[in-house]
């Protein structure tokens, strides 16, 4: 059952709000050093990490970025 | 009496950027270093999705990414709130034009099919007839909902993007307008694909 949910949910993508890839950009600077801070960052930019789950673009940049300050 | 080093302060970026003379010489020249940096770093990174290129369009590659994070960086320079480090804020850029160019590098002479060329497999290993019954239905009910719910153009997005896993940057490319677009168009097929399996009792309400 989880298995066949994982996939579908993929598919599909997140629900709730997602900020989208203009909002994603301009905020990724700020929300991955609060990260790195160990602060609460998807309280600072909500709907970032349901963007993040939905677009492999924009996760990637995410990564990159959190794995260049680390 | 003693000695202290100075301790070190961070450079105003924006300033030196904007100044005259050497000095913004000087902060461009450590601007391009930093994005170039970022730019190999990234296609570091990506290295396994571009086996097939040379060392050589490798550099090539993130010395464009770079010259163009730099372009975008001196365009955007009045909006940066300090929000972050200027350094993380400027990074950004480089990794975005890095990324950009290894996923349109790696699919140069790939088509991009708009047709669903498979679609995914809702059956557990090892499930019983009843839950294959089950995960069957489930994907009849997808291929339904994508013919019948969905506009051709959100169709194709969608097709392209979560079924074939084209990537976002070579769609953009291909169909003539941004990842924004894209990602809003492919956020509002999946909506409505949700909803639609949601009325046909597939999908539980979220």
């Amino acid at each position: 059952m989880t298995d066949r949910n994982d996939r579908l949910e993929r598919l599909l993508g997140p629900t709730g709000p997602d900020i989208g890839c203009e909002e994603c950009f301009e905020r990724l600077d700020e929300y991955v050093e609060l990260e790195l801070q160990g602060r609460d960052a998807e309280a600072s930019v909500p709907g970032m990490r349901a963007h993040l789950d939905g677009c492999p673009a924009c996760r990637e940049e995410h990564e990159s970025l959190h794995a260049l300050l680390s | 009496m003693t000695v202290t080093s100075p301790v070190p302060v961070e450079r105003n970026w924006v300033d030196s950027l904007k100044a005259d003379g050497i000095e913004r010489d000087d902060a461009l020249a450590d601007l391009h270093d930093l994005l170039l940096r970022a730019a190999r770093f990234e296609i570091g990174r990506r290295r396994a999705a571009l086996s097939h290129v040379r060392g050589e369009e490798l550099e090539d590659l993130a010395v464009q990414a770079a010259d163009d994070a730099m372009v975008a960086v001196l365009a955007k320079l009045d909006t940066y709130r300090g929000a972050s480090r200027f350094t993380t804020w400027a990074y950004k850029f480089a990794l975005l034009e890095a990324g950009v160019r290894v996923r349109r590098r790696a699919w140069q002479a790939r088509e991009v099919v708009l047709e669903p060329e498979s679609w995914p497999s809702f059956e557990d290993e090892g499930a019983s007839v009843d839950r294959r019954h089950e995960a069957a239905e489930l994907l009849a009910a997808l291929q339904s909902a994508v013919r019948g719910a969905l506009t051709p153009h959100q169709r194709e997005v969608f097709t392209a993007l979560a079924l074939n896993e084209v990537p976002i940057d070579v769609l953009s490319e291909r169909m003539g307008t941004t990842r924004g677009a894209l990602y809003k168009t492919l956020h509002d097929a999946r909506r409505k694909l949700r909803a639609e399996l949601t009325a046909t009792g597939h999908m539980e309400e979220t």
